[in-house]
């Protein structure tokens, strides 16, 4: 800053004199301090993170003068897809596979829902609408790792407050006995449906990542619903459309260019929830709700096997990169719908 | 057309007979009450975990573990001994509520304004200028943007581990350090802070810019006259989701430090849940939780509605 200001006057009188040199040169003066603080802490580290892949590197490289870890080739790549870390239950395709479904069945169900209760809060001569607003901003204003935590206390089996609401409810409603809403929500390891592999720990990240998600969707929906022409609807109406149709027919499709971008962005967001999956399920029981990004903290915070970490954050790039390309290919061919 | 005052008598026949105040057709009642039903449920649902932390902080047994359902903070008595005891000592660590206070808000602060100081430059290169490499550079930082800050996380710490300055008996081990933690913090936060910040000069007319450059101004002074302070809003929004993600961060400072003094409010909250619990009482865990929500909230709250909806919300990668 200091440098860029005292150059400022010698510089601006060169441009009077030589115009082409400086508006050439500006450009880059400004690039200057976020490419400069970027190279040194984001793009060297990258590379370097590269280099290490390739290397045996792990506690015993850490000290100061200790010696240049062994380049060992494609063996920690091999070895993370191969499974042949020594983890128990580590199974990369596992994690991979469980990664991506977690991220579709969490965005489809954000943005169904969201359209839904954005459809029902913007019904015209509806009561209350912005009490109802203010209320449903509180998931996208509160940290999302506190609601994690939060969470990861309400769906403990004896004292959570998901289990004794359920058990309240049932009580109430159906005259259940309290003991059968004995649900142990995190370490369960059998599936509550016995042909569908998943374990009620994924249910549970589900529950608490719709009640933060929704919200947006919601608000970018509205927004889109609102810049709806009522005449269309009016018109449907002359020629005898249902409500439902008209949804169907209008509402859907008009949305889908404002709705796509926003599901693309939380595809990403959820890809890599780390804070949720860490502090709720901490991947368990038994690995099975693991995601990319947890199983990389882990082999850098727990096991401290460098080498080996670097190689599945390159793995973890590949795959985003994939996705990214995919995903803007998919909105890109359906952005013109309509137009 | 119809009165802008209208008595409340009026108001509900309108509803009753669907009509809104405008004259237009509204809902049927039958609608309206179904639709109101569905929203205080979802409303409720909302509700449900904010009511139970609230009133688990407020509780005058000072539960360690609540075994009956309490959702009314007031039922049975207000206590803020909970938080008393918090602040006194979040943790068995030898370290006060203060103490994880102070290292937050300055690892916040600090990183939240060097990410737009640093940023606000080449976000105003890429939203104006046109130079040789533009496409390049920019693909660069939505390369960055786009992986989890967690994926640099294995260099950062072994190359700032590598800096260690002795000094008069002591060690000062740069990765050991909340210096180090707002280092590999920055590293994610910048390529956020240029986006958004690019993202907004687009949206501020050129016409603004020209007319000051007429006028006599240089390209320089025209930026920080004219385009800088136009842009302070999304300087404040910038500086404040920055200021966020790192307020609640966890994962980097979690790896980075260990020792006790330079923890910050997430670690404590860390070892107040799950695995590392078992001495904590609940009540003291439900104050911290919202020790640490409740001013980020507050300011999200009052600024949401100048970005929430513009798809900058929450992108700052955790």
């Amino acid at each position: 800053m200091a440098t860029l200001t005292k150059d400022v006057p010698s510089e601006a009188k060169r441009e009077v004199r030589k115009k082409p040199f400086w508006r050439g040169l500006s450009p880059y003066v400004y690039l200057l301090p976020a490419f400069v603080v970027m190279g040194v802490i984001t793009y060297y580290p990258m590379i370097y993170e590269a280099w290490m892949s390739f290397t045996d590197y792990g506690l015993k490289n850490l000290r100061v003068n200790s010696p240049a870890p062994n380049f060992v080739g494609l063996t920690n790549y091999i070895k993370i897809l191969t499974n042949d870390l020594g983890l128990s239950y580590y199974n990369f395709w596992h994690i991979l596979g469980f990664n991506l479904f977690w991220t579709f069945s969490n965005v489809i169900i954000h943005v169904a829902l969201g359209i839904f209760i954005a459809i029902i809060l913007n019904q015209k001569g509806l009561w209350f609408r912005g009490i109802y607003r203010a209320i449903y901003i509180l998931p996208i204003v509160l940290p999302q790792i506190i609601i994690a935590n939060i969470f990861r206390n309400m769906f403990d089996p004896d004292y959570g407050a998901i289990n004794q609401g359920l058990a309240a409810i049932g009580k109430i409603f159906l005259g259940l006995s309290p003991a059968i809403f004995h649900i142990r929500w995190i370490d369960q390891v059998d599936y509550p449906i016995s042909w569908l592999p998943l374990t009620l720990s994924y249910f549970a990240l589900l529950i608490c990542n719709v009640w933060l998600g929704w919200p947006f969707m919601t608000i970018v929906a509205s927004g889109a619903l609102q810049s709806i022409p009522g005449d269309l609807y009016e018109a449907a109406t002359i020629d005898g459309a249902s409500a439902i149709q008209q949804v169907w027919r209008i509402t859907l499709p008009l949305l889908r260019p404002a709705m796509i971008p926003a599901a693309v962005y939380g595809l990403v967001i959820t890809f890599n929830l780390f804070s949720l999956v860490y502090f709720l399920s901490a991947g368990g029981p038994l690995r099975q709700t693991e995601i990319l990004v947890t199983q990389a903290y882990r082999l850098v915070n727990e096991q401290r096997l460098y080498g080996v970490a670097a190689a599945f954050c390159v793995y973890i790039f590949i795959i985003l990169l994939a996705m990214t390309l995919l995903t803007n290919a998919v909105s890109r061919a359906t952005e013109s719908y309509d137009a | 057309m119809l009165s802008q005052k209208s008595s409340f008598s009026t108001r509900i026949r309108w509803a009753l007979s669907g009509r809104t105040s405008t004259g237009e057709r509204g809902m049927s009642l039958g609608s309206q009450l179904l639709s109101q039903l569905f929203l205080l449920l979802v409303a409720a649902v909302v509700f449900y975990p904010i009511l139970w932390i609230v009133s688990l902080s407020l509780d005058p047994r000072n539960v360690s573990r609540p075994t009956s359902l309490r959702l009314n903070p007031a039922q049975g008595g207000v206590s803020f001994q909970a938080y008393a005891d918090v602040i006194k000592r979040p943790t068995p660590n030898p370290v006060s509520l203060g103490q994880l206070m102070w290292n937050s808000l300055r690892l916040a602060t600090l990183t939240g304004i060097a990410s737009v100081m640093v940023g606000v430059f080449a976000a105003y290169a890429f939203s104006r200028l046109e130079f040789r490499g533009r496409q390049v550079l920019m693909v660069a930082v939505l390369t960055v943007l786009m992986l989890p800050s967690i994926a640099t996380l294995p260099a950062l710490f072994v190359l700032l581990n590598k800096v260690q300055i002795h000094f008069g008996g002591g060690l000062f081990n740069l990765r050991n350090s909340l210096v180090g933690v707002g280092v590999a913090v920055l590293s994610g936060l910048l390529p956020f802070a240029i986006w958004n910040m690019k993202g907004y000069l687009d949206t501020i007319p050129k016409e603004l810019e020209q007319a000051a450059l007429i006028d006599g101004c240089t390209p320089i002074s025209a930026f920080f006259r004219v385009t800088l302070p136009l842009s302070t809003p999304v300087l404040a929004v910038t500086f404040f989701l920055g200021f966020m993600s790192t307020w609640t961060e966890f994962a980097i400072s979690w790896l980075f430090l260990t020792n006790p003094k330079d923890f910050t409010l997430m670690m404590a909250l860390y070892n107040m849940v799950g695995q590392y619990s078992d001495n904590t009482p609940w009540s003291h865990f439900a104050a911290m939780a919202i020790i640490i929500a409740l001013p980020v909230t507050i300011v999200y709250l009052l600024v949401q509605r100048y970005f929430v909806g513009g798809l900058a919300v929450g992108g700052v990668k955790g």
